[in-house]
């Protein structure tokens, strides 16, 4: 077990992360580099805080008795969690053990470093399927997607329930192509509770400004109502749960 | 309470049949009567009704209006009739047409004059709004009648002055009627007005046992006159048709006499707050008698509780520009409370509850009655969920957590203008508004002077000469300072009181409350969040002073990071309470006058603004200037954990030490609580549970987009009605300062909870 982690920041959110209100754990550091991205200040590791995890059962704890009442639980987000897998698992058990409900954010990108006893502790996995074609996949996050359905799959096989989330980025990943592999490719997992098409945004931007960075898709629209509700009804017309 | 004899007259008979008895017929006791009889409703929203083509056409006929006077600033003004229960012919909206009638003058949104609160005040409003002063009433007031306001001013101290003039206590109400005053209208109804005079008869008469001293004397006057005031309310109400001397009869005649109730306070006093009560559920047990009976239908019952609140809505006092700088937008806090638990462990919800709430749907949103609801985790789901529903649809309501309330007063408990509870009938109120601690800070550095004139207000003590703070010795200085404070301030509010009582008394209010009645001193304190995160700055960062020449410290310059308030880290979170607690144990030091109960209110209204605008740099890094945080809130954008954890860190502040309440807004996009409207309800609705259950007083949620509130700054035409929740009331947007407007926009909105 490795007790310290690079951690970004957490907060206590409601309806973003998961279900209810959340005590919300965001690890710094992520091996994808989208180009939507609205948290660049999580790209790298050495930018965290070094945290020990009994700092960040200290913080969950304080919350917890709001949190089971209010119903929710906790979501570890990034960056990318699975970087970090030994930390990540660390405070998902510390988070059972304080009674909480448990979900992992994830691209699942490094879904191999998961391990059994870490998903053991998971409730729910928010899985982004950033795109179904490998070659946009590449072009908008830098990374490969067959790891990402590799390990959908396999927690489909475990009965593990998933939230999917897809970015919708007009001129990116709007194609209906691309919406489609990914809607099929869902439909055929048995433990999807919802999908969450969620309308790419600028809010992002001024981070990109304080960092010196510029921002890759600050031309990009951000999708109309007709788009949006044109990519959910691809997915929901095939039976699933689609927001 | 007295023990009083049961009249049996025929009408008694009719009015009270199928009533269930109890002491309430012995004795004037409406809680008795509503435990006895009422029909706690533990369904869903879907018994409700939408408006009638009859409230819509009412309601039309006053929206053109409120164009026209939001253009003007009023609608009209009777220049001429110093206002009294009695003073104005009767007026309607559209008399074929209305339910419930009776208007504060003999025109709709026409404003009255009430002089005897200030006639400087009276003559600033006219003049403001192109209006001059009848100068026959200008002679009965400066030659014949004094004012409330002369006579406080023949009575401050030179240090009150000082203070006041500094702007350390401000907003007092001492030339504006202190307000925070809840006549119990529902015993018009219930007993009738000749039953209500024979039992303040009983109480006067009681007072002949006791030797005269200056009180005694007092009280007989003040008894005397509660008995002329319910006379001139039979009076007004018979002028519209209408004999209240016996109970009412049915649900409509209930509505009607309790109207009349409320309207005879608000013809007669200019109260700063001049709040319903808890009449919901007590309506309830008249409207549901009339419907098992087959008068009603519920269409109907919703059409007379449309009725009623457009009356509410259209209550209009004339006020002054320095006024309204403090409690922006022409709020009358016109609060009724909703819901909460009985002792018993019934919900006091009915179907009245909803019915009242409806009223956003059926006339559109709007900030008056301020709809209170008195939330517990164990009231019925259904009506929790509506509640939420509503929230997010109107941005109207506020929430108190009855289950602070009820084990501290009593089950019968309503909440006077934002957060200030008391027991209906039962208790009062002596409205203290509030001292600027965040001023008291700059003070005890300066050695009492003015960090912006240089004046020196306190007595003098020596100033801080170091060149960084030292934690110790601002606090000691604080201490010194918050001392003087607290009894220049309590020492101010008793001489506003005794004024008040004796040149502007609350007749008809106090006509509607037990002898002796219970007084509460209403104490308060602005810039909580400022003192808090500038003594943690001091003890956890270093803090440099930047004097003039003159040695007078005007900047602060903080070095490193400090913990802040509003992040459920008990570093900071511990100032606040500690704050919280000694200045009430200062205030408690000080006698009250009449033997008030001594309270205080952690609650800004928007006077954040205004008390930001007179206070310089603060340790905490806030700019001269800048708004306070209002109420109990963190400062903008330093509760960076979100919502909760601002919450949080609120709710640690004791109640029992600020028993006047404590005040939190919050603002939270729609998308930001939910995906879909049902998930926006449940998560809603877990959030408040957990925030009472966390012991949070107060909730002042809306569920907004920061885009809409940019759209209605530049085009406020389109968006008469949009209703925004600040501390403690709600007011339309667009009658808010472009300033005010600034704040709420520029204040924290939580993108999600």
């Amino acid at each position: 077990m490795i007790a310290t982690g690079s951690v970004h920041s957490w907060d206590v959110a409601t309806a973003v992360d998961g279900p209810g209100t959340r005590f919300v754990l965001f690890l710094s550091g992520c091996p994808l580099r989208c180009l939507y991205c609205h948290n660049p200040d999580t790209w790298h590791m050495r930018d965290g805080h070094r945290t020990t995890v009994d700092e960040v059962a200290g913080e969950m704890a304080k919350f917890r008795r709001f949190i089971e009442v209010a119903g929710g639980g906790m979501t570890i987000s990034g960056g990318e969690p699975l970087l970090q897998p030994d930390f990540t698992a660390s405070v998902l058990r510390r988070a059972k053990e304080l009674g909480l409900h448990t979900a992992l954010d994830t691209s699942g990108f490094l879904g191999a470093r998961a391990t059994d006893e870490l998903l053991a502790d998971t409730d729910l996995v928010l899985l982004d399927i950033k795109s179904w074609d490998p070659v946009t996949y590449r072009r908008v996050t830098g990374g490969e997607v067959a790891p990402t359905l590799e390990f959908a799959r396999r927690l489909s096989a475990m009965r593990k329930p998933m939230w999917i989330r897809f970015v919708l980025v007009p001129g990116h990943t709007d194609a209906v192509d691309n919406v489609e592999g990914i809607a099929s490719f869902v439909s055929t997992l048995d433990t999807v509770e919802r999908v969450e098409v969620l309308p790419f945004h600028k809010l992002g931007a001024p981070k990109y400004a304080a960092l010196g960075i510029p921002f890759p898709l600050d031309d990009v629209p951000t999708p109309d109502a007709v788009l949006l509700e044109r990519v959910r009804r691809q997915f929901s017309d095939r039976g699933l749960r689609t927001h | 309470m007295r023990p009083g004899t049961v009249i049996e007259a025929p009408a008694q008979d009719f009015a009270w049949r199928g009533f269930r008895a109890g002491h309430w017929r012995d004795a004037i006791d409406v809680r008795d009567f509503i435990q006895a009889n009422y029909s706690p409703y533990d369904g869903d929203a879907a018994f409700l009704t939408g408006p009638t083509p009859r409230t819509t056409a009412v309601w039309n006929r006053l929206t053109g209006m409120f164009a026209e006077e939001r253009a003007r600033g009023v609608h009209d003004v009777d220049a001429h009739t110093p206002s009294s229960i009695t003073a104005h012919a009767p007026g309607y909206i559209d008399r074929e047409h209305e339910l419930v009638v009776g208007l504060q003058t003999d025109a709709p949104l026409k404003r009255a004059i009430m002089p005897q609160g200030g006639l400087r005040i009276v003559e600033s409003g006219l003049k403001t709004y192109g209006y001059e002063l009848d100068p026959q009433v200008r002679e009965i007031f400066t030659r014949y009648r004094k004012t409330h306001n002369d006579g406080v001013f023949d009575a401050y101290t030179a240090e009150i002055l000082r203070a006041r003039k500094a702007g350390i206590i401000t907003g007092l109400p001492d030339a504006y009627g202190r307000g925070r005053i809840i006549g119990d209208y529902r015993r018009v109804p219930l007993y009738g007005v000749d039953r209500l005079i024979e039992a303040k008869r009983d109480e006067r008469a009681a007072l002949d046992e006791l030797w005269s001293t200056e009180d005694v004397i007092r009280e007989r006057e003040e008894l005397a006159e509660q008995i002329r005031a319910l006379g001139e309310l039979r009076q007004m109400a018979a002028s519209y048709g209408y004999d209240i001397s016996g109970p009412a009869g049915t649900g409509r005649e209930a509505l009607q006499w309790l109207y009349f109730a409320y309207l005879a306070a608000v013809k007669e006093q200019n109260g700063a707050a001049m709040s319903l009560g808890r009449t919901s559920t007590f309506l309830d047990v008249y409207l549901q008698r009339d419907l098992d009976e087959g008068r009603l239908t519920e269409r109907e019952a919703q059409e007379l509780v449309d009725d009623l609140v457009i009356k509410l809505r259209i209550v209009r006092f004339l006020r002054t520009p320095e006024y309204d700088q403090l409690f922006s937008g022409d709020p009358t806090w016109v609060t009724e409370s909703i819901g909460g638990m009985g002792s018993d462990g019934r919900p006091l919800v009915t179907r009245t509850s909803f019915r009242f709430l409806q009223t956003l749907y059926n006339l559109g949103p709007a900030p008056e009655p301020n709809l209170t609801v008195l939330w517990s985790p164990r009231l019925p789901e259904g009506f929790k969920r509506f509640c939420a529903k509503v929230s997010i649809d109107t941005s109207s309501i506020q929430y108190e957590n009855d289950e602070l309330i009820r084990p501290r007063f009593s089950d019968d408990t309503a909440i006077a203008c934002c957060v200030s509870a008391m027991r209906v009938g039962e208790q009062m109120q002596l409205f203290g508004a509030r001292v600027n601690l965040a001023k008291a800070l700059l003070y005890a550095v300066n050695g009492g002077r003015d960090e912006i004139s240089g004046v020196q207000v306190t007595p003098p003590f020596p100033p801080i000469t170091s060149e960084y703070l030292d934690y110790d010795e601002v606090r000691a200085a604080f201490d010194r300072t918050t001392d003087w404070l607290a009894k220049t301030y309590v020492e101010a509010l008793n001489i506003i009181h005794a004024m008040h009582d004796k040149y502007a008394y609350e007749r008809i209010e106090m006509a509607l409350h037990d002898h002796p009645v219970e007084r509460l001193l209403g104490c308060g304190i602005a810039g909580l969040s400022v003192v808090a995160d500038s003594l943690s700055a001091i003890r956890h960062a270093r803090v440099r002073v930047v004097r003039d020449e003159s040695g007078l410290a005007v900047d602060y310059v903080v070095e490193g990071d400090f913990p802040k308030y509003g992040n459920n880290d008990d570093r900071a979170d511990a100032i606040a309470v500690d704050l919280v607690e000694s200045f009430m144990s200062k205030v408690r030091r000080h006698p009250a006058h009449r033997g008030a109960v001594h309270t205080q209110s952690v609650l800004t209204i928007t006077s954040n603004v205004v008390y930001g605008k007179h206070t310089g740099n603060t340790p905490d890094g806030r700019r001269a200037g800048e708004p306070f945080a209002p109420g109990a809130n963190p400062m903008n954008g330093r509760d960076r954990h979100g919502l909760v954890a601002a919450a949080l860190s609120v709710a640690k502040l004791p109640y029992d030490q600020a028993q006047d309440g404590i005040s939190l807004t919050a603002s939270i996009t729609p998308t930001g609580l939910g995906r879909t409207p049902d998930e926006q309800v449940t998560n809603l609705v877990g959030v408040l549970d957990a925030y009472t259950d966390a012991g949070g007083f107060h909730l002042n949620a809306n569920v907004l987009d920061r885009e809409t509130l940019l759209d209605a700054m530049a085009h406020p035409e389109n968006h008469p009605q949009l209703t925004i929740r600040v501390s403690g009331y709600a007011v339309n947007f667009v009658r808010l300062t472009p300033e005010q407007q600034r704040d709420v926009i520029n204040r924290t909105f939580h993108e999600s909870l």
